[in-house]
């Protein structure tokens, strides 16, 4: 799977253990996914910036069918979209018994050749 | 392709050197650089303007409305709109899959190992978590899709099933099963939008309105307005009408989910109301607004741009009372919505038939 150019500060992070999210240098909006422009005021001045790793659960879904055979090993997989703090969303694996509302804390996992992100449940 | 185009030209009594305007969906079976142009080679038309166009599901409403826009510039006369592919038969299902997987965002979700369903599950997650309501709710949609299709003779999906086939149905992707989700099917529709529509068949375009607000799930900054809500406000503004005028449903309905967030979204329900008055009979085929009476995407079935055209032609069959054995009471104003991506690209539409 190739990067795409716009995702590379993501993506290499994320291959380090680091979690970035793209944040607006002028009004400091947090952007979903990778954006040339900020969402919020239209400022192309965006940088890349460590996410402390909490976040909310705002959607689950636990997946039976892999899309491809990679994953099959860990059917059924629970696929989470997560707001962190910091505003941004990120969809990452998680436990199967997640809840939506619970609180999460980011970290990676190790599948074949590639990190891939994973929630857990926040400690105490 | 050819045989839906034919049939169209002859159910509007059009000969191959009338039609001066060519649109064409795309096809995943047939990602070719030129479709439109490949079509009118191998269906001897020569038109004036021709070209494919690309908007996921929502493409078929998107060709009809701009097929409407190119005859009201007075740019065609009448253009053809097609669209058609073997997407079950004509290739590996895993590869009809893995096409479909580019709704995804590459780096952010597609690593994951994501699908669209999985996709529609977390929306679908969400909506049950926000409205109360369980998955039983989101299963009476596809019971009501099927009997539905059980009347049409070209249905990919007939046999009447049961709620409770429904919610034990294959696990996919909570909280869908697999009877929650749309079949991949063959299939090819094909209408003409012209200036002079011939006396018995007059269904106008009133209004249109489209809206694009993202293009992948994590994108996605309001569940209560994915863009539905806005293009349905732009296609009433344009007709000058309101709900109360329309008789007739068609809506995009790739999953149970699809259908009754859309349902909501463009104000034909309350929110989380569409699966109450469903139970109530509201869009029943005798109904005050019938729903797809040819059983949608979820059981007529899926042929990629073909599927979604296929809402467009029952409407305007039922609209123009040539819908045989699946005629419901006559109707005369029919509102369209379509969807393509994650709820990402959304075209509504007014259709009216003229007296």
């Amino acid at each position: 799977m190739t990067t795409s150019l716009i995702a590379k500060s993501f993506v290499e992070a994320l291959q380090r253990g680091e979690i970035l999210y793209q944040r607006c240098h002028v009004c400091g909006g947090a952007q979903r996914l990778a954006r040339y422009a900020c969402t919020s005021c239209g400022s192309e001045r965006l940088e890349w910036l460590p996410a402390a790793g909490g976040g909310t659960v705002f959607a689950i879904t636990v997946v039976s069918r892999p899309p491809e055979e990679a994953f099959r090993e860990l059917v059924p997989y629970a696929l989470a979209l997560v707001d962190l703090d910091e505003g941004a969303r990120l969809m990452g694996h998680a436990p199967t018994d997640l809840k939506i509302g619970a609180r999460v804390r980011a970290g990676v996992f190790q599948l074949g050749e590639r990190r891939l992100l994973r929630f857990e449940p926040e400690a105490g | 392709m050819a045989h839906a185009a034919t049939q169209a030209l002859g159910e509007a009594g059009l000969a191959r050197a009338q039609i001066d305007g060519v649109l064409c969906g795309y096809a995943t079976t047939l990602p070719h650089l030129m479709l439109a142009t490949l079509f009118c080679e191998r269906f001897a038309l020569e038109p004036a303007y021709a070209h494919a166009m690309q908007m996921g599901g929502a493409t078929g409403a998107g060709m009809l409305m701009l097929a409407r826009e190119l005859v009201r510039s007075g740019r065609c006369r009448n253009v053809l709109v097609v669209a058609g592919e073997n997407r079950l038969s004509g290739q590996q299902r895993d590869n009809a899959i893995a096409t479909l997987a580019q709704v995804g965002d590459p780096d952010f979700e597609l690593p994951n190992g994501t699908m669209i369903p999985a996709y529609y599950a977390l929306l679908a997650s969400r909506y049950l978590h926000e409205s109360g309501l369980d998955e039983a709710d989101l299963a009476a949609f596809a019971v009501a899709m099927r009997a539905n299709a059980s009347r049409h003779p070209g249905a990919h999906l007939r046999t009447p099933i049961t709620l409770d086939e429904v919610l034990s149905s294959k696990p996919i992707a909570s909280p869908l099963k697999l009877l929650d989700c749309c079949p991949i099917s063959d299939g090819a529709v094909a209408m003409v939008v012209s200036a002079d529509a011939p006396a018995g068949a007059r269904i106008a375009i009133l209004g249109a309105g489209q809206a694009h607000r993202h293009q992948h799930l994590t994108a996605i900054a309001d569940t209560r307005n994915f863009g539905a809500r806005d293009a349905t406000a732009r296609a009433f503004a344009e007709a000058g009408i309101s709900r109360d005028a329309i008789d007739y449903l068609a809506i995009y309905d790739s999953f149970t989910i699809t259908l009754a967030i859309l349902l909501e979204e463009t104000g034909f329900a309350p929110f989380g109301g569409s699966a109450r008055l469903l139970r109530e009979g509201m869009f029943a085929p005798d109904g005050p607004q019938p729903l797809n009476t040819h059983g949608g995407l979820l059981s007529f079935g899926h042929s990629g741009v073909g599927g979604g055209m296929a809402h467009l032609a029952e409407t305007w069959r039922q609209l123009a009372q040539r819908a045989g054995e699946r005629q419901v009471s006559p109707r005369h104003t029919a509102f369209v919505h379509a969807d393509g991506g994650v709820l990402s690209s959304h075209v509504s539409l007014i259709l009216s038939r003229e007296a």
